[in-house]
């Protein structure tokens, strides 16, 4: 029999924190500036300027590492990692090794096989490196120091995953304790949430692990669970044919599928790392702990408990709602302005989700207000407005963030509720379709459709249809 | 001289440094690098029994800046520093990794 082998996994995840500045200097670090426009000697890397802690980070590092079950250290520092690339301005970068700002951590993923621990080995905050692009015409490269200073946590998982789908779960953990905490937006695919996979495999049964290698640019979920499937047969093809793993970082090419070897990777102490002089110890004291735990939110599975019990509305609803918390905060924003719990989320479940998919959006990108989401509900309480003009005043408001009260004034869509224009109306329409009078009378109930359509269009959509179908009944 | 710096010592130093050195240097180098590890090893002398190790010989902790931007775009003076300038980026020899 063939043997079997198991997949051993641990992630590196760097995470971009939301500051508004870099994480030593006041540079901004909005994205899509000119080329080197958020620069300055503290960034660029130049002799004797200062870095200076920026307080934010601190707090969000400390933030993720109390919400993942981390120690904190409470006497911490930052040290060089010393290594020569030009997009690393100062041929160090500012990181932690000896005494990482959070250890000992552990979160708690579910997957078809059940729920389980996933240790985290450390949470660590750096600086980002700037940006080099290629130039084809004159045979160098270009860079820009925009990134350069950015602030980063990295987070270090233990090898405690065993396959793409635990990946992902722990992913998906990460992502939502990040986001529910305001700490980074996490997005895969514009980098700031980035994962390296260090995937080693062993026969079942072993105790050892085997030599390991770590993947990089893998941008998107997908690419993960591929790579990851790609890497365990490229290994488990070495070892059947006599040869050996060597340990090296490797770069994924999601497009052909496979990876490529790009260097061995080189031992810590090649990177000469020493405590930084120029920045001070951080030492946090039970005070400044309690002050951020004091802060943290109802985090994604307390709210999912919460809303089973206080909203009545359907398990996938809860699960599609919290999973950004953005959209929750929508949701429970306007349930608070005083709409129904189930119409508030059907709009989001349904028209919102639609909008978000054929625009290519994520949920936190959604514009429109609590405020107008919950006028649009009342006007079609109040029966201001039937459901298909509540649509289509749903799409401005999506796009524009409208106020469909002044919207449906403006554009006078409200429905006609004048019995009497609506009747005239009915009986013209009657008079007009003899052939589906006829038809209804003689017991095809279908046939009142048509006319109810045919009264919708004559109305302009303006009218209720629940109202013209009773005038229908009563007039046939 | 105790420590004597071996020639795969050098040539790695070397390496990580991106240094080219030459036969000549190299002798100088190692010899220079063994004097600077004795000098070192004096430290080695003392009794840091229960000592704690320090970064810093500073009595000064928790130094923050508040999260608020206060630099404008220097552009133009930042690329004074660089060796070569081209679309508001810096030049360098062609690097990939």
């Amino acid at each position: 029999m063939a043997k079997q082998y198991e997949t051993v996994i641990g992630l590196e995840v760097h995470v971009e924190l939301a500051t508004k500045t870099k994480i030593f200097c006041g540079c901004s670090t909005a994205f899509g500036g000119e080329p080197n426009t958020h620069t300055c000697p503290v960034c660029t890397g130049m002799p004797g300027s200062l870095p200076v802690l920026n307080k934010q980070v601190l707090e969000y590092a400390v933030a993720v590492g109390l919400a993942t079950n981390c120690t904190i250290t409470q006497y911490c520092k930052f040290d060089r990692k010393n290594y020569f690339y030009p997009d690393n301005p100062q041929n160090y970068q500012i990181s932690q090794l000896y005494l990482p700002i959070c250890r000992n951590g552990k979160v708690e993923i579910e997957t078809e096989k059940g729920k389980k621990y996933i240790g985290i080995h450390e949470i660590h905050m750096e600086e980002d490196a700037g940006k080099l692009i290629h130039d084809e015409w004159d045979d160098c490269s270009l860079v820009d120091f925009n990134r350069s200073g950015v602030p980063l946590i990295e987070i270090v998982s233990e090898p405690d995953m065993r396959s793409a789908e635990e990946v992902i779960a722990y992913l998906e953990k990460l992502r939502m304790t990040i986001q529910y905490l305001g700490a980074s937006d996490c997005k895969l695919q514009e980098g700031s949430m980035r994962a390296d996979v260090n995937l080693s495999i062993r026969e079942v049964g072993a105790e050892e692990f085997g030599t390991r290698t770590e993947m990089k640019n893998l941008n998107s979920f997908k690419a993960i669970a591929r790579a990851i499937e790609g890497e365990r047969e490229r290994q488990i093809d070495l070892l059947e044919a006599g040869e050996k793993v060597i340990q090296e970082t490797r770069r994924w090419d999601d497009n052909k599928g496979e990876s490529y070897a790009m260097r061995s990777k080189e031992d810590a102490q090649d990177y000469r790392y020493f405590p930084d002089p120029d920045l001070v110890p951080i030492v946090l004291d039970d005070a400044f702990l309690d002050q951020i735990r004091a802060k943290q939110p109802e985090f994604r599975e307390e709210k999912m408990l919460r809303y089973k019990e206080e909203f009545d509305i359907p398990e996938y609803d809860i699960q599609i709602i919290t999973g950004s918390k953005h959209m929750a905060d929508i949701f429970e924003e306007t349930v608070a302005l005083g709409s129904q719990p189930k119409k508030v989320s059907n709009w989001l479940m349904v028209e919102t989700l639609r909008l978000l998919k054929e625009n290519n959006m994520d949920p936190e990108d959604i514009r429109f207000s609590p405020e107008n989401l919950a006028k649009l509900i009342s006007l079609t309480d109040a029966k201001a407005i039937n459901s298909s003009v509540a649509k289509e005043v749903f799409e401005v408001m999506f796009d524009q963030n409208v106020d469909p009260e002044k919207y449906v004034e403006e554009k006078g869509l409200k429905t006609v509720n004048d019995e009497g224009a609506l009747r005239k109306t009915v009986e013209e329409v009657i008079a007009n379709n003899p052939q589906s009078v006829e038809d209804y009378r003689n017991g095809k109930e279908k046939a009142i459709g048509f006319l109810v359509g045919q009264t919708m269009k004559a109305m302009k959509g303006k009218a209720d249809p629940g109202m013209i179908n009773k005038l229908l009944k009563e007039l046939l | 001289m105790a420590n004597i710096i071996s020639d795969e010592t050098i040539e790695y130093v070397g390496i990580l440094a991106k240094l080219e050195l030459s036969g000549e240097e190299k002798e100088q180098a190692k010899k220079d690098m063994g004097s600077m590890l004795d000098y070192i090893d004096k430290l080695g002398e003392l009794d840091t029994e229960g000592v704690e190790p320090m970064s810093h010989v500073f009595p000064v902790k928790n130094v923050f800046r508040e999260d608020i931007v206060t630099n404008e775009d220097v552009r133009d003076e930042i690329l004074k520093n660089a060796p070569g300038e081209k679309n508001g980026m810096f030049t360098v020899p062609r690097t990939f990794e």
